[in-house]
């Protein structure tokens, strides 16, 4: 390694080449994403809204008022609810699942290439799915319930701001729960036999293999399942706009739809600036939170 | 594996080179005379066949410009002309916008004001209310082009079955008629409305204050929501819902779905906008053809119709102003718009008394009353948007009685000092 | 110990059961939605098997000439969809791979720290550049078109490829590449002969992402798009089951069609998946 590191630093042309290697990729992504990046950055700092004439620089005023205003805080929460109980249940049933289809039997081979449908759906044709079968008027899911004898009328799934939060919810861990559970059976596949048998022999049952063999194995797999659904459900948009669009009483606007809601609806861009810059600090915080731990994984 | 490899490798090549080709092609057909982008709304009012057969028709009499029409779905339109405006490098030239943008566009200064271009014959063929949805103070920013208010349909079997002939004059009467059909087991939720967190709420919403002798916002925009009318009204929209009148998924419900409610037979009342007397009397899509009654929305204190209009607009970037001007004269000419009157009846007064016109007499009376006595909602402040949207929210809460009704309109007060002020 | 295995078994079984009725459950009801008959769809109670089956809504949509019908956009926008995926794929891994290549023989340190910084534009959210991207797009006429959403694409999906690549370059042993340099061949040539054809597994999974990726968004294509010139098939979903959803059946046959590309190559391809995710996993 250290030899091939020194021929590629060392020579000139070696530089050359891999500045001609590196160039293509950082036009394209810093230049499609930085200039945005930096022009909003300066939006987020001018009262930029299109209805008032002007665009005088105004500080952090932005940054703070949106700070003190309630809307921006229930949106937040709003936001950790769904990024928790979702990202939660998609590990708890990704775990299962990997579990499973870590035994063998027999359709084990299929079982693991049908868990791919829900992922591989589009988001949008997800959403429009579940709305479909949510109907409050001729959803699957009320002709289900009611066939069964457990709800007596047909009932709109959607139509309480607490109730659709959820609906919404078990539509994006529907979709999701495969790819955690793909990490971890993955991860499960890494973890030596011989450590169960030498745990067998301590006298460990099943439930002791499996908190001190397989969930410290299952470490790196979990923090990436954990890391890269954080950063989705924080981010969460477009189900939430083919779904509800932020509705019943904003009961389902999360901080990205605020976000489009304040600079489309309401033109004001620097505060939409503002905001967006909010959330990528939230995220790039949490994900700094995550990433150290996973340092500390690779390290100990 | 291989094979499928290959497969897949050589549909990714020819995919991509298509994508080559007709991008090219594309970029060589707009150097033509004059090109007009023109955007528009689908699946409403005219229908877009309708529309390209107006284009067609105006590129015939006009040869030296060209139109390219895009369609929309009405929830994306406003987003994309503020995208499109706000770039400073805008694409669209002539734009459709409803009516409750004009104050918010004109001081973003997105569209042109076209006052000294307003003809005699606007002025004096077009009923004033109806042409004034384009005025932000003196100036007209744009000639509405299709005219619409909400009206009140009954299913005539229902009430036929329930001892009723005539429709209901007053909310209240409408009440007691829904309370029988409830009782006689007829439909279990006799009125279905669009109640979704949408403009479609605060639209019912407005009716109903009008008709109850309120107000939402004073001429100067000073909250008015809170005073009598106005919370009866909301107070009365609550009950409905409260007493199982009301379909209880109203609140989530937006014009299309009342429409599909009221085609189903699952409903004796609704209230909509013109587009669907020609639609649930339509045998191939509705259960209820033939049984579809129209009537002049009811009255608390008196029978108010909430406008519900769009107009034509130039956008400030275009460079072609007099072109699109031409467009906009020719799109709400009576003569174009006489012969699509079943989508959208005209602007223009007289040619609702032509003999020519092409839409049902029974429509075209009861739309006569209606349109005398059309009302916006609060459209003329420049911050209507963020208003509404928060007012979607107070209703909502309301509605799904989170909150009673007072409750629930309180933190609006603030909302609105603060808009206007420009502090939000 | 019979027992316990006959119990073990049951469990093993019903939650084999389990597991595929809740991720298959949803998806067939969708695809029995759109081969249904409208009063089958809004019958009450529900039939579940539809009385009257047919497959025309697939028909109109593959065949149909009415510009102004639903199943005409939806037509149009797959076959953009398929540009843009085939496009953006092409342009990410034509300058995604040669700098993966450069980020792992530049030296652990720098190449781990210039992946994350790629990587990181991943965490903002779109909205934050919309606006500014739509007036770059303008500025280079490639506004409303496909070869404007593949530039805008290849900004997300590009550092996605260096990163998967990344990991398959660090896992080739470099005494083959040494063996090549004592051979005589330059860099360049031990990057086009040894490295590529090596990583060729990395190279198939991260193309099946990529495409992936590019399928499933929405909000880039939402703003950037107005006309069927480059509106794709998200966009048109979006469009149809807004306000309009009218015809539930002919939306949910858009949807089939939709999701049946990346179903079709997920399943296909599932082991090149598979290998792509552990690379994820286990090398983060």
């Amino acid at each position: 390694m250290s030899s091939t590191q020194k021929r590629w630093s060392g020579r000139r042309e070696e530089l050359i080449l891999a500045l001609v290697f590196l160039a293509p990729a950082l036009l394209v992504t810093f230049g499609v994403i930085f200039i945005p990046l930096a022009e909003q950055f300066w939006t987020s700092f001018h009262r930029y809204t299109l209805t008032i004439p002007g665009r005088p620089f105004v500080g952090l005023q932005n940054y703070l008022s949106a700070l003190s205003d309630p809307t921006f805080w229930q949106a937040m929460g709003r936001t950790f609810y769904f990024t928790l109980v979702s990202t939660g249940l998609e590990l708890i049933l990704g775990l299962l699942m990997a579990l499973l289809l870590n035994q063998r039997f027999r359709g084990q081979g299929v079982l693991r290439a049908l868990i791919l449908i829900p992922w591989a759906l589009p988001t949008i044709v997800n959403g429009m799915m579940w709305r479909w079968i949510y109907n409050a008027d001729y959803g699957a899911l009320n002709a289900l319930l009611t066939q069964l004898g457990l709800i007596s009328h047909y009932h709109d799934w959607l139509g309480s701001p607490w109730m659709a939060m959820n609906m919404v919810i078990v539509a994006d861990v529907w979709k999701m729960t495969p790819l955690v559970a793909l990490l971890l059976l993955a991860n499960l596949q890494t973890i030596p036999g011989e450590l169960y048998e030498a745990a067998s022999i301590d006298g460990a049952g099943a439930i002791g293999r499996f908190v001190y063999v397989t969930l410290p194995w299952l470490r790196p797999g979990l923090l990436v399942s954990l890391v890269l659904r954080t950063i989705e459900a924080f981010k969460v948009f477009d189900i939430i706009f083919i779904m509800t669009r932020g509705g019943p009483a904003n009961g389902t606007q999360t901080i990205a739809y605020y976000t489009y809601t304040q600079a489309f609806s309401s033109l004001q861009f620097g505060r939409g600036a503002a905001l967006a810059y909010l959330t990528a600090m939230f995220i790039v915080l949490l994900s700094l939170v995550y990433f150290r731990l996973i340092r500390e994984d690779v390290y100990s | 594996m291989k094979r499928i490899m290959l497969g897949l490798a050589v549909v990714l090549v020819i995919a991509l080179a298509a994508g080559c080709g007709s991008g090219q092609t594309a970029k060589n057909q707009t150097t033509g005379p004059i090109t007009l982008q023109f955007l528009t709304m689908k699946q409403a009012a005219y229908s877009d066949e309708h529309v390209n057969a107006m284009i067609q028709k105006f590129m015939e009499q006009n040869p030296g410009i060209k139109v390219q029409v895009t369609f929309v779905p009405y929830e994306s339109l406003h987003d994309k002309i503020v995208t499109d405006q706000a770039s400073g490098s805008g694409q669209y030239d002539v734009v459709l916008v409803d009516e409750i943008w004009p104050a918010e566009f004109a001081a973003a200064n997105f569209i042109q004001d076209v006052t000294n271009r307003i003809t005699p014959q606007m002025q004096s063929g077009i009923n004033p209310a109806v042409l004034n949805i384009m005025k932000v103070g003196d100036k007209y920013y744009g000639v509405p082009w299709i005219l619409d208010t909400k009206f009140l349909y009954y299913n005539k079997k229902m009430l036929a079955e329930a001892g009723f002939k005539d429709p209901p004059k007053t909310w209240d009467e409408l009440l007691n008629m829904a309370k029988v059909i409830k009782q006689k087991k007829i439909v279990e939720y006799p009125i279905v409305w669009s109640w979704g967190q949408a403009e479609a709420v605060v639209c019912d919403y407005a009716q109903l204050v009008y008709s109850f002798g309120g107000n939402i916002l004073g001429p100067d925009g000073s909250p008015q929501f809170q005073t009598d009318g106005a919370m009866d009204a909301l107070k009365w929209m609550v009950g409905t819902l409260k007493d199982g009148l009301s379909n209880p998924n109203s609140t989530t419900y937006l014009e299309e779905d009342v429409r599909q409610i009221f085609q189903q037979g699952k409903a004796a009342f609704a209230l909509n906008w013109t587009y669907m007397y020609g639609l649930a009397n339509d045998p191939k899509q509705s259960q209820v053809a033939g049984d579809v009654g129209i009537a002049p929305t009811p009255a608390a204190k008196e029978s108010i119709g909430v406008s519900g209009s769009m107009g034509l607009a130039i956008t400030k970037s275009t460079k072609y102003p007099d072109a699109a001007w031409k467009l906009i004269e020719f799109l709400t000419s009576e003569e174009n718009q006489k012969p699509y009157a079943s989508d959208s009846l005209p602007i223009w007064t007289d040619a609702l008394n032509a003999p020519d016109l092409n839409a049902s007499p029974e429509l075209v009376s009861v739309a006569k009353e209606q349109f005398a006595s059309m009302r916006g909602r609060p459209e003329f402040v420049p911050w209507y948007s963020q208003f509404s949207t928060d007012l979607q929210v107070a209703l909502q809460n309301a509605l799904l009685r989170k909150e009673s009704p007072e409750d629930a309109m309180k933190p609006l007060v603030d909302q609105v000092k603060q808009l206007a002020s420009g502090q939000k | 110990m019979k027992k316990g295995n006959g119990l073990r078994l049951v469990a093993l079984y019903g939650g084999a059961l389990l597991t595929a009725v809740f991720v298959l459950a949803p998806f067939v009801w969708l695809f029995i939605s759109s081969v249904a008959s409208n009063a089958d769809l809004l019958s009450r109670p529900l039939h579940w098997w539809p009385q009257h089956a047919t497959l025309q809504r697939y028909l109109t949509i593959l065949t149909t000439t009415d510009m102004n019908s639903a199943a005409y956009t939806f037509r149009i926008a797959l076959w953009n969809s398929l540009r843009l995926a085939a496009g953006a794929t092409v342009l990410s891994l034509a300058v995604g791979v040669p700098a993966a290549y450069a980020l792992a023989r530049i030296g652990v340190r720098w190449g781990r720290v210039a992946t994350f910084f790629f990587l990181a534009t991943y965490m903002l959210p779109p909205i934050a550049l919309i606006v500014a991207l739509y007036i770059i797009l303008g500025s280079l006429h490639l506004r409303d078109t496909v070869s404007g959403l593949v530039l805008v694409y290849t900004s997300f999906i590009a550092p996605y490829v260096i990163w998967i690549m990344r990991g398959y370059f660090l896992s080739i042993p470099t005494e083959i590449e040494e063996a090549a340099f004592v051979d005589g061949c330059s860099r360049f040539d031990t990057f086009w002969r040894i490295a590529l054809p090596l990583s060729l597994p990395g190279l198939v999974t991260t193309v099946i992402f990529a495409v992936l990726m590019a399928w499933d968004e929405f909000f880039y294509a939402m703003i950037l798009t107005s006309s069927l010139a480059a509106k794709t098939i998200p966009v048109a979903i979006a469009e149809f089951s807004g306000q309009h959803m009218v015809d539930y059946g002919l939306v949910a046959a858009g949807g089939v069609l939709a999701a049946l590309p990346p179903v079709l190559i997920a399943l296909l391809l599932q082991r090149y998946i598979i290998q792509g995710l552990v690379a994820g996993a286990v090398k983060g």
